[in-house]
This record gives C-alpha cells, sequence and structure tokens, in this order.
C-alpha cells in the first residue's frame, strides 16, 4: 500500500525563524511515528502542514489529498488531538457528540457512547466544568470513534496525571489501532510512548536528523557500559555520546560493528530518551 | 444541507443568551414596566386615566388610539401598541448582532477551539455562512417572535385592565390588524438581512483578522478614516464630503445590524397621524429601498468583505 503521507521539500519560514527547512519524508500505513524534538524544532509546524492548517513551500501528499487545497475533504479521514484542550468551553457532553455525530460522516455514535460510559463524563457536563483529564477523555472518545487512517496527537498528554496518562494509550493501543491506522505523536514525555512507536523521528532546527523503524534503530544504535580501563578503546570508536555511571562510563555508539562493542563491555539497547539527548545535544547553547 | 442545519444549531447553543434570553428577557421587562405603570396608574389615580404614562408605561398609545374617533385610526393605534416591544427588542437585537459578528470568528482563534472545529469535515465556507445566516435570519427571526408575542400579551394586558372599568375594549380589539402586523415583521427580515450584510461582513472580516481586539480594529479604523478624509479636506487637498462618508460607509459598516436604518432610504416617511405612519412603514412600502443603489453596493460591499473574512479564517495561522 502507498505511503500516508509523502513530503518532499517541505519548507515554512516564520517572520524570525526557519520552522520547516527543506524535510523530505515518508509515513506508510500501519505505523505509529513518534516525531520528537526540541521546544520549537517545528514538530507543530510539520503536523499543522500536514492538517492544512498552515501554509507552507514544497510537495505534501496526505492520504491522496493536497492539504493546502483539500482541508475540509482530508478532514474527514484525518483526527487530530492537540497539545492543549481544544474543545470549546461552553459545549455540553451530548452536543458535542450530536454535533460529530451529524457532521463527520465516519463517526460511530454507539462507540462514542461506549467509551463516554467507561469514564464520569455526564451528558449535560460542560466542558468549562471538567478537569484537563477529563476534556482528554472526552476529546479521545469523539476521536476514538471516528474511523479515521491517519491520527495526530500534539502533545496529548500533556498537563495530565500519570493515571489519565497511562490511560489514554492503552485505549489507543487496545481499542483503536489496527493495521489500517496510522498514528503521529509529538511528546516530550518520551518513556511513554516508547514502547508503542514502530517508528521514530527526529527533528531539530527544522531539519529531521533521524528517521528509521525501532528495529533499525536498535541495529544501528548501541549502549556499552565500559570499565575505566576500557575507556580509551571506546573513544577511539567515536561514540555519539559518553557518561559516567557508578564509575563506569556508559558509551552510546551509531553504526558501529555490534561485535566489536561486545568485546568492550556490557551492550544494551539505548532508551529513546538517551538516543533524543545524544542527539540534540547543543541545541540550546 | 444536514451540516448546514447543524452549524446553525452549534450558533444557538453557544450563543442562547444573545440569541434567545436577550429578546425574551427584554420582552419580559418591557411588560413588567408596563405592568407597573398600569398598578401604579390605577392605585394613585384611582380611576382609570388612559394618559398617565410612567416610564414604560405605553398605555397612551391605546388612549390616543380610543381618543381618535375614527375606527382604522383606533386599529392602527392598537397595531402601534403591538409594535412597540419589537421596536425595542430590534434595539437590543441590534447589540446583540453587531457583538455576535465581532465574535464570531475570533472566540475560537482567543480559546483555541478553532483547532477543534477545523479538525471537522467542514468547509470554512461553510462556517462562515452559518454565522451570517444566524445574525441576518436566525436572530431576527426570533426578536420578531419574541416582539409579537410580547406585543400580544401587551394589549391584552390593556384589555383586561380596560374591561375592569367597563370599557369595552374587546370589541376595538378586533380592529387591530395582528396579522398584518405580524406579516410586516416577518416581510422585512429579508429587508434586515440586506441591510445589515456590510456591518455584518466588516464586522466579521475585522473578526476573522484581527490578531486581538476585533472591537478596537473594526471601530477605530473606520473612524481614524474619516477623521483623516475630514482633515484633507480642512486642508483643502481632496474635494469629497466627509458627511457622505460618516453616513454611507461608517454608518453602513458598523451601525446597519440595528433595524430599521432602511428608512433612511424610503421617501415621503412620516404621516399625521398613526395610521398614516403605519401605513408608510408597511413592508410593501418599504421594499422600495430595493429600487435604491445604497441597499445593493451594501451587498455587493459585503459579499468582498466575507470573502476576506473566509480566507483569512482558512489561512490565519496564530494557534
Amino acid at each position: 500500500m502507498s505511503a500516508v503521507i509523502t513530503a518532499s521539500s517541505l519548507s515554512k519560514r516564520y517572520k524570525s525563524s526557519q520552522a520547516l527547512d527543506n524535510v523530505n519524508f515518508q509515513i506508510a500505513p500501519g505505523r505509529i511515528v513518534g516525531l520528537i524534538g526540541p521546544n520549537g524544532a517545528g514538530k507543530t509546524t510539520a503536523l499543522k502542514a500536514i492538517l492544512g492548517l498552515t501554509d507552507f513551500t514544497g510537495d505534501l501528499n496526505v492520504l491522496g489529498f493536497d492539504p493546502r487545497k483539500q482541508r475540509d475533504k482530508l478532514m474527514g479521514e484525518v483526527c487530530f488531538i492537540a497539545d492543549v484542550a481544544v474543545l470549546p468551553r461552553w459545549i455540553r457532553v451530548h452536543e458535542v457528540v450530536d454535533f460529530v455525530a451529524n457532521v463527520h460522516p465516519r463517526f460511530d455514535r454507539k462507540k462514542c457512547e461506549a467509551f463516554l460510559a467507561r469514564t464520569k463524563l455526564t451528558p449535560n457536563q460542560r466542558v468549562r466544568q471538567m478537569s484537563k483529564g477529563m476534556i482528554v477523555q472526552l476529546h479521545l472518545a469523539l476521536v476514538m470513534a471516528i474511523d479515521a487512517k491517519l491520527l495526530i496527537l500534539d502533545e496529548p498528554t500533556l498537563g495530565l496525571d500519570i493515571l489519565y496518562r497511562k490511560q489514554f494509550y492503552q485505549h489507543l493501543l487496545e481499542d483503536y489501532f489496527d493495521e489500517n491506522k496510522t498514528i503521529i505523536v509529538t511528546t516530550h514525555q518520551v518513556e511513554e510512548v516508547e514502547h508503542i512507536l514502530t517508528d521514530l523521528m527526529f527533528i531539530r532546527d527544522g531539519k529531521i536528523v533521524l528517521d528509521a523503524d525501532m528495529d533499525a534503530i536498535g541495529e544501528r544504535f548501541i549502549e556499552v557500559m565500559v570499565n575505566a580501563d576500557n575507556a580509551a578503546t571506546a573513544r577511539a570508536l567515536k561514540p555519539l555520546d559518553e557518561r559516567q555511571v557508578f564509575g563506569k562510563s556508559i558509551f552510546l555508539f551509531d553504526g558501529v560493528e555490534r561485535a566489536k562493542l561486545e568485546a568492550l563491555g556490557e551492550i544494551r539497547r539505548p532508551s529513546v530518551s538517551d538516543l533524543f539527548v545524544a542527539t540534540m545535544k547543543g541545541t540550546y547553547a | 444541507m444536514k451540516t448546514f442545519y447543524w452549524l446553525l444549531k452549534r450558533e444557538m447553543w453557544e450563543h442562547r443568551g444573545g440569541l434567545f434570553w436577550a429578546p425574551v428577557i427584554t420582552g419580559g421587562v418591557f411588560l413588567l414596566l408596563n405592568l407597573m405603570g398600569i398598578i401604579a396608574g390605577e392605585v394613585m389615580g384611582g380611576r382609570f386615566d388612559g394618559r398617565t404614562n410612567f416610564i414604560g408605561n405605553n398605555m397612551h398609545l391605546l388612549g390616543d388610539a380610543m381618543d381618535k374617533q375614527s375606527m382604522d385610526k383606533v386599529g392602527a393605534g392598537l397595531d402601534m401598541l403591538m409594535y412597540s416591544p419589537t421596536m425595542l427588542i430590534g434595539m437590543v437585537l441590534g447589540f446583540v448582532v453587531f457583538f455576535y459578528c465581532l465574535g464570531a470568528l475570533y472566540d475560537d482563534r482567543r480559546d483555541r477551539s478553532l483547532l477543534f472545529w477545523k479538525s471537522l469535515p467542514i468547509s470554512d465556507t461553510t462556517t462562515v455562512l452559518s454565522k451570517v445566516v444566524t445574525a441576518t435570519i436566525v436572530a431576527p427571526f426570533i426578536a420578531v417572535i419574541v416582539g409579537t408575542l410580547t406585543g400580544i400579551v401587551l394589549m391584552l394586558m390593556f384589555a383586561i385592565t380596560l374591561s375592569f372599568h367597563g370599557v369595552g375594549v374587546w370589541h376595538l380589539l378586533t380592529l387591530a390588524h395582528p396579522l398584518q402586523v405580524i406579516a410586516n415583521l416577518i416581510g422585512s427580515i429579508p429587508l434586515y438581512l440586506l441591510w445589515a450584510l456590510p456591518s455584518v461582513g466588516w464586522l466579521m472580516l475585522c473578526s476573522a483578522w484581527a490578531r486581538s481586539k476585533p472591537f478596537l480594529w473594526a471601530v477605530a479604523l473606520p473612524i481614524a478614516t474619516g477623521i483623516v478624509i475630514g482633515w484633507f479636506k480642512l486642508i483643502g487637498t481632496v474635494e469629497i464630503s466627509t458627511s457622505w462618508f460618516w453616513r454611507d460607509v461608517l454608518a453602513r459598516i458598523l451601525l446597519s445590524v440595528f433595524p430599521g436604518g432602511w428608512y433612511s432610504q424610503v421617501p415621503n416617511l412620516g404621516g399625521n397621524d398613526p395610521a398614516e405612519m403605519l401605513s408608510m412603514l408597511n413592508v410593501v412600502n418599504t421594499y422600495s429601498v430595493l429600487a435604491t443603489p445604497n441597499i445593493w453596493i451594501g451587498v455587493v460591499a459585503a459579499a468582498a468583505m466575507l470573502a476576506g473574512a473566509i480566507w483569512f479564517r482558512r489561512w490565519r495561522d496564530d494557534s
């Protein structure tokens, strides 16, 4: 099946900064892609371009649509939850369900009501009376009841407590995701999503600095715990990063032969957050 | 079509206070003031005096009507009585529509719920048009319904009071033309739509465009323009009439949301008594406004401004 999103030489310039700088990428269906980057790296701009919320230069094809020209058609196939609670504060639960049920052709009302039944939300409750966690529950119930091909999550769990956060990703995986759907998620809580991601994209200063699936990342990046006597040898292999733990050095290598590293010490798969920190070194300097 | 209906419903949900409760409360307060006037008249006068007039007491209209011997004039006076609450509610409608339009494309940008509305498969054109229809058709329609009902209750209130004094007003009431009044009021909704459009267009354009304080932009920009034109005229560099600007531009883009402004375009308005006056206000007569260029220039300008509002709605990126 062809790609869900194809971007070629995507650029977007704001007055003072280059938010996206000639970005190219492809996202295949059935993937869960983590778009990770420091603040101001261009994550949200990339998502907004995909959603047709902002203008850009270059080519972007989302599910066969040009988001600049066919935004309303595209939104029939795409859902998104943004980093802030964006449900209007005056609306009531039953109103928003009625509204989406009547304007969205792919909305399944029964499904939505089943999701809502698992929460404490009541039909007459207004959004302004809800906690942030409840608003996200409501939004998630609406979005998961839409049979969309692409779901975009921009910091969906920002400001939620740990119970809501766990529940959020759990519901998403158990009740929503399947091989026909694609999810793109940006977050700073990398540890939370690293087990569900199939693909990883790092973005820095408007450029994609890493774009690979998780298996490839496991092959390419290796962390080795090295005793002090081997440290010099390890440094000679040009590690990406080095840090000290309990008198040992932990080196992170990119694309160095596994056998060579095994000779130096105990090897393991780096966590996404360690990889992220190593890749983004010097971003704010 | 279904989407459009639900968009209108959405506007009703959000603005129930302005669109529905504001006219209802105005009508209620109007009735209450009249009731207070009637009671005060009863208590202080000890006997009925149709001319006793307290604030908000429109009894004198009925008194006027009964003074006239001619039956038409009685009927016209009663019709006038029935119109009176709608006129007041019309003023309120003007304010409601003004602020509704200013907020229509701004409030959801400010609280970022725009991102939610934009995540639904609805084009920006449809969204903006649903707001235009709400301002120019739904809002005046509700105002007319509430105004008419208030007018009927008002007439009944006076009729009952008078009947306590042995005045046989029930047969006088049959001289009124409630259906004609209702027809005139409903018939003026399309006029309201056409007349209000330039204001609605301008206010929505500011609402879609302003990054903050749409009210200030909407009001200050035309006033500043008027002052600059006046200044140029003062120093003699341009020969244009400033009153033209204030009346045909500024008033049209800011104040046309107040109903009845189109009467300024109707020739030979006025009359010596209620009957003549009312026949002038008859909707058939007021439709002669449609023959004046003013209203159509306004409609064309409104179309351009609304196109601008839709464009900004689509591309304004400040979330």
